[in-house]
Order: structure tokens, then sequence, then C-alpha cells
């Protein structure tokens, strides 16, 4: 999250002003923070009256069942939630479950005030209030614990809570968490003062956090249980296939002709979508009692299109219109204004220039989009996989012409998020068949839907100037970022940001990172709105967002610095991570995850044959106010011909705290390899308006053959804990480049990287 | 009405023989641990086997398959524990998991086969099987665990065996 971006319902969703309440249930005892601020001791003996916030539950049989108002995409975050709870509450870990939450508000994350997973914020974010609720059960638990041991109050400090068990060594007594919850005791309510004077766990007495205890989810992702969006089943359902447009955006329906379609068993209608959300244009649904009938019908029917405005646009005009908007002085906005970058190139003793530019790029989590639509009496429920819950439902209800509160979004495992299933556009056909034919509809994309309809990463280009002085000391940085802005397509004026030249708001989702920690005193960063693309190719949020384009340009560029000075690329960034100013402790401990990348790969210490060189690249991706602090070395060989072999990737990351260092090694390493496909092997491109790559030949994520051995170092400096999900994506592509160059003078300015270009490179 | 012979029953379907057997299985048999990704052949998060050979359902007709033997996810083991799916845990291999149905399925039956292979001939039979959240290395690492589990199982059968 952006430090601009304020809490979007801030008077239901600051814990610090809400009582939390322990009470007896019929299904046991539950736990949350209350709704209301000041909420008396009564509503703890009446919990049918709770509106919990963050909650869990533990069963007479003394399971302890965590809701989990976040996203779980793989990241296994509701298994994080757990454990955090867990840490505090004194549970057994086998004890432990989750559930995933439906969209009321009462489930919103404590910090943002919405439901929505992202950005590599979940843990960050939930720390504190899934570490106080947990500490808020142990102690009514305990108190009740004494009260039925028959000992006074003021004993409970001599209690023990371990493995859901509550014993007193002195006297031998022991109550396990079931014995507690069946004698209906344990009631509590814990006013905001005396919820925040829990003194929590300090590391050292951490038994649960930094131990890297089984995933709660893994077992059913081995067995074929898991439930995903896909999987629901709904009595007399009925099944949905889009026809969607040649072109990604813009087109009408003119008319179509299901003649043929009606020959096909099952078919039921073909529906043409009448989207006032503004999501999707120029769809039909073909509705049948199969799924494998509704592709038949879907294929047979005859569309006729108005193509639109954008149907003669291509990835070139977007990037020409990139080109001409960045030429103009007075477009965009200043994300960053320090010094005068313009006056100091004047003096400079240097002016290094270049143009860099990264693709469109397609999320394809491997779960083709769906949802699952059932209009039950007034209320709409919808079943599907979702990142972004209170978005997604306003625009369910936007799609059924029906007010949002009517709208329940029932949570799946996500089959691959990546920020793709922040959008709800799959929603809208699924409510208007249901609507049309009076039944549950589920609706599936084919895998070309889900491709040609991905809102996408932007195409983007930037441009960086950068001067030198006479003693080769980088003075100034203007930096020029063109793109569809993804996050202002949200019509949430809360995500957007305040430009420093007071010119509106900007989109910071197409500039974060840019505002590097590097000390460099003349420093600008405009973000520039390519209107043109914004339009036709609708962009979203793909895993790591801005820092997965932004730091492709800020750490080449720091190279290409280095190169021309003569210096050491790592020693160069570690005397521009000097930690001055508002740079100050993040700067330094990049600076040692740089340090630990270098020694973990072995840089600078051997020679390595010849064609074959090792680039770094130092990242603190999402935002600076929410940053993870990553290196990377990566190791290439270059063949004469430009084909290049990535041989190993070397990441290193300071994480602050550690919850599940097993789970962190994952992400960092599922990250580094996604931003190796990112750098080497994913591409789209837009052709009369449409994306041209439409399945796995042609848009061609990692596959295990290519996949390099990846070393990961993480770091703890005991910080709170921050993200892991994202930020090595985004130092990969740089360290590659960065290598390149090392390995065969070969400066490559575009992702993907090419073997082309990479040959074109070394030959100029 | 075609009957298919899936994981040791006989099951009919109300299905067109044209119909891929991958919805024959998620929505007639509501068995859903099977997945679509592509629909295609290109990702494998279909797969399934077919008298022992591991086939992407998604290319595999109904009519093409009655009499054969068909097994999926659900009916690699009686309760999970067939050593991939525990050196899968044990390696905590799933993030998503969404392809991991798949990638078991075509992991056993490398091992059907082959009970000691290289890691080039993982890599080689596992190639077309993609993991979007890229847990390749995990992968691996388990289907070399559950090899060696399985080797050592059958040395000890084989110890066991009365001469």
């Amino acid at each position: 999250m952006n430090e601009h971006v304020k809490n979007l319902t801030p008077e239901t969703a600051d814990l610090s002003r809400r009582s939390f309440l322990v009470g007896t249930a019929a299904t046991g005892l539950v736990l949350g923070y209350a709704g209301v601020p000041g909420i008396d001791a009564a509503a703890a003996a009446a919990p049918a009256n709770f509106e919990p916030s963050v909650w869990y539950a533990i069963s007479p049989d003394g399971l302890v069942t965590v809701t989990c108002g976040k996203a779980d995409m793989g990241q296994h975050i509701a298994s994080t939630m757990a454990q955090i709870v867990c840490e505090e509450l004194g549970a057994k870990w086998s004890d432990m479950r989750v559930q995933l939450a439906s969209n009321d508000p009462k489930f919103n994350d404590p910090v943002l005030g919405a439901q929505i997973t992202g950005g590599s914020w979940s843990t960050m974010m939930n720390f504190e209030a899934m570490s106080r609720a947990g500490a808020a059960g142990r102690i009514a638990l305990t108190e009740a614990a004494a009260a039925a041991m028959g000992l006074p109050p003021y004993f409970k400090d001599q209690l023990i809570v371990r493995d859901s068990v509550i014993s007193h060594p002195k006297s031998k007594k022991q109550m396990s968490f079931a014995e507690i919850v069946k004698s209906g005791k344990a009631t509590k309510t814990f006013t905001p003062d005396e919820l925040k004077a829990i003194k929590l766990k300090t590391p050292d007495q951490y038994t649960m956090i930094g131990v890297s205890v089984p995933q709660l989810d893994i077992p059913s992702k081995t067995n074929g249980t898991a439930k995903y969006g896909i999987d629901v089943m709904l009595p007399g359902m009925a099944y949905g296939k889009v026809v969607t447009p040649p072109v990604r955006f813009g087109a009408t329906v003119k008319s179509v002709d299901d003649s043929e379609a009606k020959k096909v068993p099952g078919f039921m209608k073909a529906v043409v979508l009448d989207d006032k959300t503004g999501t999707t244009s120029g769809w039909v649904v073909a509705v049948a009692n199969t799924y494998a009938n509704a592709r038949k019908a879907a294929d047979a029917l005859k569309i006729a299109y108005d193509s639109g405005p954008n149907a003669k646009l291509s990835s070139q005009s977007l990037l020409d219109e990139a080109k001409r908007l960045q030429g103009l002085e007075d477009s965009g906005q200043f994300f960053v204004k320090d010094g005068d970058p313009n006056a100091a190139f004047g003096s400079a003793a240097k002016v290094v220039e270049a143009e860099y530019t990264t693709s469109i790029n397609i999320h394809a989590p491997l779960e083709p989009m769906n949802a699952t639509a059932e209009f039950k009496g007034d209320i709409l429920h919808i079943y599907s996989g979702n990142q972004f819950a209170t978005r997604s439902g306003a625009i369910a209800a936007g799609a059924a012409g029906i007010d949002p509160k009517f709208v329940v979004m029932h949570q799946h495992w996500l089959g691959g998020g990546f920020g793709r299933r922040l959008d709800a556009d799959m929603m809208i056909p699924a409510v208007q068949a249901a609507k049309a034919v009076g039944k549950p509809v589920k609706v599936i994309y084919s895998r070309e839907n889900d491709m040609t309809m991905d809102f996408s990463r932007p195409l983007t280009y930037q441009k960086v100037k950068a001067g030198v002085d006479g003693d080769g000391k980088l003075i100034a940085i203007s930096h020029d970022v063109v793109s569809a802005w993804p996050t202002a397509r949200w019509g949430i004026p809360d995500f957007l940001t305040p430009s420093v030249d007071k010119k509106g708001p900007l989109d910071s989702f197409t500039v974060n990172g840019a505002d590097f920690f590097y000390t460099v005193p003349n420093h600008y960063v405009r973000a520039i709105k390519n209107e043109l693309a914004h339009n036709a190719t609708p962009s979203g949020q793909l895993r790591s967002v801005a820092p997965g384009w932004t730091f492709w340009a800020v750490e080449s560029m720091i190279d290409e610095i280095a190169a021309a000075t003569g210096k050491d690329p790592a020693q160069f960034r570690i005397s521009l991570l000097d930690g001055a100013g508002k740079n100050d402790g993040g700067a330094q401990r990049l600076r040692n995850t740089l340090l630990a990348a270098m020694g973990l790969s072995g840089y600078g210490t051997r020679q390595l044959p010849k064609g074959e060189g090792m680039g770094v690249a130092c990242v603190s991706s999402q935002e600076r106010a929410t940053a993870s602090w990553t290196a990377c070395v990566a190791h290439v060989a270059v063949a004469p011909s430009g084909e290049v072999t990535v041989k190993k990737l070397t990441v290193a990351t300071d994480v602050g705290t550690q919850v599940h260092p097993d789970n962190i090694r994952a992400q960092v390493e599922g990250a580094a390899l996604w931003g190796l496909s990112l750098a080497m092997y994913e591409k789209a491109t837009l052709k009369d308006g449409g994306i041209e790559q439409t399945n796995f030949d042609s848009y061609r994520p990692l596959r295990m053959s290519q996949t390099p051995e990846v070393a990961v170092a993480v770091i703890a400096n005991g910080d709170k804990a921050t993200g892991v999900g994202e930020p090595a994506v985004t130092v990969v592509a740089p360290a590659i480049g960065n290598a390149i160059f090392n390995a065969s003078g070969a400066r490559i300015r575009a992702l993907p990287i090419t073997a082309e270009a990479v040959k074109a490179s070394m030959k100029a | 009405m075609p009957t298919l012979t899936i994981n040791g029953r006989s099951l009919s379907v109300d299905a067109a023989n044209d119909t891929p057997l991958l919805w024959a299985i998620r929505e007639q048999l509501q068995m859903t641990g099977t997945k679509f990704g592509c629909g295609a052949g290109l990702c494998g998060a279909c797969t399934v086997h077919v008298n022992g050979e591991a086939v992407r359902s998604c290319q595999t007709m109904v009519g093409d398959v009655a009499g054969k033997k068909i097994t999926t996810i659900e009916g690699l083991s009686a309760k999970g524990d067939h050593p991939l799916q525990k050196a899968w845990i044990a390696e905590q291999v799933p993030q998503c998991g969404y392809c991991q149905s798949g990638q078991i399925m075509q992991a056993a039956s490398l091992l059907a086969k082959n009970p000691n292979p290289t890691k080039e001939e993982v890599v080689a039979h596992m190639d077309g099987n993609l993991c979007r959240c890229m847990t390749y290395s995990r992968i691996q690492k388990a289907i070399m665990r559950a090899a060696s589990e399985m080797r050592t199982a059958s040395a000890t059968s084989n110890e066991r065996r009365p001469t």
C-alpha cells in the first residue's frame, strides 16, 4: 500500500478502537473484535450479537478455526494467519483449522478497511491484530481455567499454556482448551485499552513464529479435495461459455445468430452482456446444460461486431504514442521531485540516457477465470476465488442491478491469483446468464478467453537520464514512466496518490520503485498515463506491479552509469546506499541484502569462463512504505548466437521477521522464477486491437526444463514482518540484463530478452 | 450412454462420445480433482491415467476410453497416501495447488515404469506440465523422494518374500 492510501472505512476497521470479546456460543467459544466500539460486557454473554472482525472460534472438541479474510492463492496466507493466532493463543498446531471469509465487511483488512489481497501486504498488516486476538483468547481461557481449578485469580500467572493445555505445575492440575470451552466459563470482554495493554510475546519467547509448520492447506492439494471456484457444483446449475470479440476492448455486438447453436443439445440461450460497470465490451455468453455443450454452442454462434475505436491499434502504435507523450514537456504528473535534475545535467561531467521497455504480459493463472452465480430470494450468491471481495461484490451487484449489500461472496482457494483475481469480469456473464435462464450458472473461460481478455501488465516505456559529476558521483536522475494506469481503472480515489506538482492524482502503481533508496540529490520521477493504451488494453496488477518495470529501468541504468564511469556495479550501488536523510534504515537493509547475495553467489571471487558473467540488482519493492529488501546476483552464459542461459539466480531478502521460513523460501523462489519467466519467455503483443497470444503454445511461461538453480538467503533483522510474495519478481530481470552485459558487452533494454537483441547489441 | 471404468468402478455417463473425458469426469461424475487448464493439451492440469498411461483428459474423448481402465487423482491411492502424495506433503510442494493433481498423475506414470529415474528423465517426463507458481524444484525433489521410498519398500518386500 502506498503511504498515501487512506483507510477506506476507518470507522469499522480501526481495531485499536474496538473491544475484544470472548464468549460462548452454541458452537463453542467465539473470539473476535466487536463491531461497535465500547460494546459492554453484556454483549459477551450473548454472542449471537457479535460482529467480530478478525476472529476465530474454539469448538468443544478443542479445534481452533481461524477465519481468513485474505485470498489464498498459494501463498498459504490462511495458514500463516492461523500460525500467528496460534503463537499467542498457545494452541497445538494440529488443532488449528482455517476457513475462508465471506465478503462481510467484518472480515475487512484491519489496516486497509477493505477485503483486498495483494501488495505483499497481508502478513505485515495483520500480524499485530492476529497476535492480539490470540493473546486475548489465551488470557480468557487462563482465567477460566484458574477459576475451574479453584485457584485464586492472581494465581493465573503461574499457569502454563502450551499445546492447547493449561496446567498448574504446583498443584499438578490441568485442563485442555476443549474442557474449558465445554465448561462455558470462558467469557471476557477486553476494552480497547485493555487489549492494547496486553503484552505480546517477545521474539525470544516465540515457539510458533519462525517455525516451518506443515501448511494447513497442502494435504488437500495432493488428493484432489481442495475446492477452487471452478469446482463449485450447485443443484440444477447450467454452464456458460463466453464468446469474446476479436478486439481486447471497445467492441459492441451488432447481432447474434443462434440458429446453429440451437441445434446443440442442451443449449438454452445466448445472452449478450449489458455491462454497465464498463468491465467488459461486446461479450456474449452461451448457456447450456453442460460445459461441453456450452462450448459447442458458443462455437456455433454467428456474431457480428462493431469493432470500435481500438481495432487498428498494435503494440507498436501504443509504444509510438508513449514516446510521443514522453516527449511533451507538460505531460504527466510528478511522483518524485527532489532538487533540479535539469540544472544538474547542465553542470554534469557525464550524462547517460536510455530508453527501457517492457511488453504486455498476461497473468495466466492455471485455473481459468470462472464464477458461479445463483439468485436465492433477494440474495445474489457468487462462488469464485477472488482477491478483492469488496470491489468484486459491487461489480457483481452492478451486473445484477442490485445493491451490493445483497451480494454474498463465497470464497474458494484460488488456482493462482498473481493479481488477476483482483478483477471481477468473470462474475458479469455468470450473473447475467443466471438471471436470463433462471438457474445458477457457472461460467468458465476457455484458455483463449482468459489470455485475450486478461487485465494485463501494461506495455511500458521509460526514459531515464542520469548525470554524474567530475568525481564520478551520481548527482541527478530524471525518470519518465509511460503506461496504462491499472489502478486508475478501479475508480477508487483512495488508491490513487496526489502528485507532487499538484496536478491531480496519479497511479502510483505505475511508478512505485522509481522512488528508490539510493541517495541522488536531484531526482525527478514523472508518471505519464498512456490513454490510448489505457483504453485499448485495460491493464491490471500483475505480481509486483510497477516495480516489475521501474526497477528494470532503474537497476539497468545504475549498471550503465557504473560502466560509463568504470566502477564495479555492486560497489557503485553500495556507495549510493549511504542511508542519508529519508533513506536511513531502508538503504542500509538493502545494502546488506546485496552483500549477502554477493557473498552467497561468490560475486567477484573467481574468474568466470569466457562468455559467462554475473550481474547484480537490488530492489525495495513494493512501495517505500511497505518495502521488503531484496537483491539478486544472476549468473549467465551468453553464446555467440546471442542465446542466453541463466545458470543460477542467487536471491537475498530481508523480511524483518520470519513467520514461516520454508514458506518464505517457497515464495521467494517462485517469485524469482516469475521474474525469470517475464525476463526471458513471456511476451504478449497487440495486433488489430486484439491480443495475439491465445494459449500456452504462443504465450510461454517457464517450464521445468528452463528452471535454473535458485539459491535463497533469508535475512530477518528483527523488525516487523514484511511481505515476500512479490519483491523477488522485480529483481531478476535487471540482474540478468546486467549479467549479459558483464558476460558479453551487450546491453539489453527491452523485455523480454531475445537472442536476436543480444546478438545485435554484441555487434554494435 | 457410455460406461467408463474409473478408479475401479463402472460408471455410466450421460455424455456424447465426442465429449472430452475431462468434462465427463468433472461434471457427470463430480470428481473435481482433475483440473481444466488449457483445453489444448499444453499444460497437463487435466492429466489422468488410461490403462496406466498418463493422458490429457481434455484431449481424450469419452467414446475412445470405454472399456479402458481410467485412474484419476481420487483413485491414485485409497487414502491419499501414494508415495508421491506423501512426498508432495513432505516437501511442501503445492502453492496454489491447481496443477498438482496433474503433476502427481504425470509423475506416477513415470515411477510405475522407472523406479530410479535420473534428474534428466524426470525433467523430460514432466516438462509438459506447467506450474504457474513455479514449484518445479520441489516437484523434482518430491519425485526423487517418492522414488527412493518406493525402491526401499519394494526391496523390503522382496526380502520378505518366501523362497
